[in-house]
């Protein structure tokens, strides 16, 4: 085996700079999986935010029972399917029309499978805040949503999100099964360079090498969230 | 503003609670057997028992932070148990102080005070804040206005949660065992601010282990022993001239 092959200045010429490949692929790829990501993770906000308040009140109160069921249901599906079955599924056949903008189907699929996951972690957010705050905003007067929303939410959400962040970092790299319904996402871009020059190493390491940088970097900023949350409590 | 019913102003010493036959059972558990009694305005009535004898319980249900299973509770003349009763506006007018305070951690002091009043009564924020000042002032926390709650020692924070409650211009204040959960030289502070309560002729309903508090303050002292109501009197009577065995064997423990 010899790898050096791969990594000679003509290689890099063919990868990288010819027909700017780099520019083209790698970066109109890391352009998509990035707007992907942060549409999808608006929807999963909303979608999370919705499904997990019904499921932690239904908890609470024992109220909404017919919601939640159809919340437990959608859960179930999703958590229980892999996502780029889900995306597939909305591509070919839901959708199933070539007039569809498949950025928008990406970003529906890959929202609604976030939302279950982050679902779960407002609802864990909810459901951990001490019910003292709870019953101290309902003998206060405030009904069960203004409760919710003045009280208990500023709470939660603080409690979770490092969490939070952390799901969309995974949904980062969730995205890159976008090939999947012809999208030039990041590692697609890399799989066309790929096969354009028969390199199997340097287009390929490179997506590995974008990914793990941008990762790398949200991960930081989460931590740093994280201690300044902490350091908040101390005030 | 909150719209007022045409209701008569209740004057001192007329009844402002009255429970009748009250019953709560949580699944096979009966906590609360047939209590009846009468709360006036500007009375200060303390609950007292062993652990478990359901006085915590008949005070969360006055407020229905427990539904009653059984038996009628009239706020003002109003059968709160009613089906079309606004439980939310009703608990506006009845103070709560819980043994841990709950104070909402994420907001200032001055915050957790105006917050209620200034959603629900409508009142303006300025108002509120010239109001929590001066309630501030009144307890000698004022400088902690800006403060959050876990700068503050458990005695200070539950001076606040009492003033929280008043933000609200209650006309009942109903406490939980407000210094079970203090350290020993914080209770003081806590049990001043009740006592001026109860000299401005507050209603205070009172569950708590502090028997001294209790009779140098109540009007009356009702004794609980597993769910039932055993006897009340004034707490002259009350601590030196028990008539039942219950009473004496709890008093015997606890004096």
């Amino acid at each position: 085996m010899n790898w050096g092959q791969y990594f000679t200045p003509e290689q890099f010429y063919m990868n990288f700079a010819a027909d700017d490949r780099f520019v083209t692929y790698i970066l109109g790829g890391l352009k998509t999986t990035l707007t992907i990501t942060l549409f999808a993770a608006l929807l999963g906000i909303l979608l999370g935010f919705l499904v997990g308040t019904v499921r932690s009140t239904c908890d609470k109160t024992g109220k909404l029972r017919v919601l939640n069921a159809i919340c437990k249901v959608y859960l179930s599906v999703i958590r229980g399917t892999p996502v780029v079955v889900q995306l597939m599924i909305m591509y070919y056949f839901i959708f199933a029309t070539p007039d569809a903008s498949k950025m928008v189907i990406a970003i529906l699929a890959f929202g609604i499978n976030s939302g279950a996951y982050v679902a779960e972690i407002f609802r864990s957010g909810i459901m951990s805040i001490d019910n003292g705050q709870f019953e101290a905003g309902r003998s206060l007067g405030f009904n069960y949503r203004q409760t919710i929303w003045y009280i208990i939410l500023p709470q939660a959400i603080k409690n979770v999100l490092p969490a939070l962040c952390n799901e969309f970092i995974a949904l980062l790299k969730e995205t890159s099964v976008s090939g999947y319904i012809a999208m030039q996402d990041l590692t697609k871009g890399g799989d066309i360079i790929r096969s354009r020059t028969y390199n199997p190493a340097l287009p390929l390491l490179t997506v590995a090498l974008v990914y793990w940088i941008v990762v790398t970097f949200l991960t930081h900023l989460v931590g740093r969230l994280e201690r300044n949350l902490r350091k908040n409590e101390k005030r | 503003m909150a719209e007022n019913k045409t209701e008569h102003t209740i004057e001192n010493g007329e009844t402002l609670i009255e429970v009748r036959g009250l019953e709560k059972t949580f699944g096979e558990n009966t906590v609360l057997k047939n209590i009846t009694t009468t709360i006036k305005k500007g009375e200060v009535v303390f609950v007292v028992g062993p652990s478990g004898s359901g006085k915590s319980t008949f005070l969360r249900c006055l407020n229905l932070l427990e539904q009653p299973t059984g038996g009628s509770i009239l706020f003002e003349g109003t059968d709160i148990l009613g089906k079309d009763v606004d439980v939310d506006r009703l608990r506006r007018k009845m103070g709560m102080v819980f043994q841990q305070f709950n104070l909402f951690p994420h907001m200032t002091i001055l915050k957790n005070m105006t917050l209620a009043p200034v959603k629900l009564l409508g009142m303006p924020e300025a108002e509120a804040v010239s109001e929590a000042e001066k309630l501030l002032t009144r307890i000698g926390l004022l400088e902690k206005k800006d403060a959050y709650p876990d700068q503050l020692s458990g005695g200070q924070k539950q001076r606040i949660a009492i003033v929280r409650a008043l933000m609200m211009k209650p006309d009942v204040m109903l406490f939980d065992e407000p210094t079970s959960a203090l350290d020993p030289e914080m209770v003081g502070e806590v049990l001043t601010v009740m006592r001026e309560l109860a000299e401005e002729n507050m209603t205070m309903v009172v569950v708590t282990h502090e028997m001294g508090f209790a009779r140098e303050v109540a009007d009356r002292v009702m004794f609980l022993d597993e769910g039932d109501f055993v006897e009340e009197a004034p707490p002259s009577e009350f601590f030196t001239n028990p008539r039942s065995e219950r009473l004496k064997t709890f008093l015997s423990k606890v004096l």
